[in-house]
């Protein structure tokens, strides 16, 4: 379908983009991989289109003193070149190769992806595992929210109107940490039945640090805060089944056409029993 | 209200009048009569409007033309050199990799992106490479075997000065 008439303008600055922002009827677009369709489909009707994803302030990836900082519309196929990623956070580019397609990944953004908000997306299972912060900017100034408040229900988030996700900060990981994201994909749409992200460290045979973020399986992505109850112990298999178990007992599960509540929980256990395994396999 | 958009396709540069809610395929295919590029699906997922912007393979279904301003586009009219096919192109004949033909002016194109930045790709990086592109007659059999001999062909005629670039 042709989406409804709107106007287009690009942002020349920061200072615009934000402008655009707390204007009633205007809508951001960074890579328009989601925004695109929505306005083909008339699921989006906004007056004004303001195009950030060029700005130059909300590019690049770099190292800052806490971890390795993203601009909220660099792309998923520049995460995934990204050395100093693969260096710092290798859960980035493990998940990101497995977002959408080729050309998806060409365009769209990290900061599209988190913002948007999709229980189904990827990353935001990432970003709460990593315990990452969002630097969220308005006209009326600057403030930090982390990952773990971010997320408020399907396509909500904490982001006032008027706000902007600028820059996303990925704390260093602990010491001999290992990641692992894994998930079990819809076939056609690639999107996430249940995605699971995990960060295991371990020092003398003993967990040191535990955590797990959730996506797909709830209607906002969430973090599985029981898997803190590893530190201490061995992870073994058992153990890592348990934790799993543990991580989405009492969790009210999606069900729709594509997969029943009972099956998301059987794959959430079995992906988080997997990513556990993995990461603390890569641990030390 | 129309825009002109000044952008370069196929290496010419050119001026485009489009309403912002235009999607540059439809820019390509009504205004600058590039029908080679299609359309065949409403869901960004089926690959067949694919073209490169700055050399990137993208879905000209999810962007829109306003966006392409100042850009350089290249569709599949954009490959062959003087009446030579792309070696991309060549290899698709060659290899029967195509049938109906729909899908292929979007094949080509990802497959074009995909040589540039990995000239020796395996076939497990071939198909995951190519997973925005949907085929309903190969089985995509022949269209990986036609992507292994574009990257061999390309290969063997990388040298300075070789025209094969496209885009
Ligand atoms: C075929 C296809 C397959 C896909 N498969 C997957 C998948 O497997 N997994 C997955 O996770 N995702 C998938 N996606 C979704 C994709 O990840 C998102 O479309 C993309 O990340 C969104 O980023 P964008 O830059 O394109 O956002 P846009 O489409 O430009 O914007 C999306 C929304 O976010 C807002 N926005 C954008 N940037 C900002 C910002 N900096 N601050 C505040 N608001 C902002 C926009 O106003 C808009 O409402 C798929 C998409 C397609 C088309
Ligand atoms: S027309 Fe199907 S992805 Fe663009
Ligand atoms: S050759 Fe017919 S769709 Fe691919």
């Amino acid at each position: 379908m042709i989406p409804a008439a709107f106007e287009y303008t690009r942002a020349r600055s920061l200072a615009d983009a934000l402008k655009a922002a707390g204007t009633r009827g205007t809508k951001v677009i960074a890579g328009g991989q989601s925004l695109v369709p929505l306005l083909r489909f008339r699921l989006a009707q906004p007056s004004v289109v303001v195009d950030i994803g060029h700005l130059p302030q909300l590019q690049g990836i770099k190292r800052a003193k806490q971890g390795t900082v993203i601009g909220a519309a660099t792309t998923y196929r520049d995460l995934l070149d990204s050395k100093l990623l693969h260096n710092t956070h290798p859960i980035i580019a493990e998940t990101t190769a497995g977002i959408g397609d080729r050309q998806v990944r060409n365009r769209g953004t990290i900061g599209g992806g988190l913002a948007h908000a999709d229980p189904a997306s990827d990353m935001p299972a990432v970003v709460l595992a990593l315990d990452a912060v969002l630097t969220l900017q308005s006209r009326r100034g600057k403030r930090s929210v982390p990952a773990r408040k971010f997320f408020k229900g399907p396509f909500a988030t904490a982001m006032k109107k008027d706000e902007l996700l600028t820059e996303i900060l990925l704390p260093f990981l602990p010491q001999g940490a290992g990641t692992a994201y894994e998930s079990f994909e819809q076939a056609a749409s690639g999107y996430a039945l249940v995605g699971v992200a995990a960060v295991v460290a371990v020092s003398g045979g003993a967990v040191t640090h535990a955590a797990v973020g959730i996506t797909g399986l709830a209607d906002t992505p969430f973090f599985a805060a029981s898997a803190a109850k590893l530190i201490g112990r061995t992870p073994n298999k058992e153990i890592l089944r348990a934790a799993a178990a543990a991580a989405v007992e009492g969790v009210s599960a999606n069900e729709d056409i594509h997969a029943s509540a009972e099956y998301r929980l059987h794959l959430a256990r079995v992906a988080v029993r997997k990513a556990l395994t993995t990461a603390a396999g890569r641990a030390g | 209200m129309t825009q002109t958009i000044t952008l370069n396709v196929n290496g010419q540069a050119l001026k485009a009048q489009a309403e912002p809610r235009t999607l540059l395929v439809h820019m390509l295919r009504d205004e600058l009569n590039l029908t080679g590029t299609q359309v065949g699906c409403d869901t960004s997922q089926c690959g067949a409007c694919t073209v490169l912007l700055d050399g990137r393979a993208v879905k000209s279904c999810s962007v829109l033309a306003v966006q392409a301003e100042g850009h350089k586009i290249t569709t599949i009219e954009g490959l062959a050199r003087d009446g030579t096919l792309h070696p991309v192109q060549q290899a698709f004949w060659e290899k029967h990799g195509l049938q109906c033909g729909f899908c292929t002016p979007g094949f080509v194109m990802t497959t074009v992106e995909l040589l540039r930045d990995n000239p020796d790709p395996t076939e497990d990086e071939i198909r995951h490479a190519l997973e925005g592109n949907v085929c309903r007659c190969t089985g995509y059999q022949n269209i990986v075997a036609a992507v292994r001999s574009a990257a061999s062909a390309l290969r063997g005629s990388r040298r300075p000065g070789a025209a094969v670039s496209g885009g």
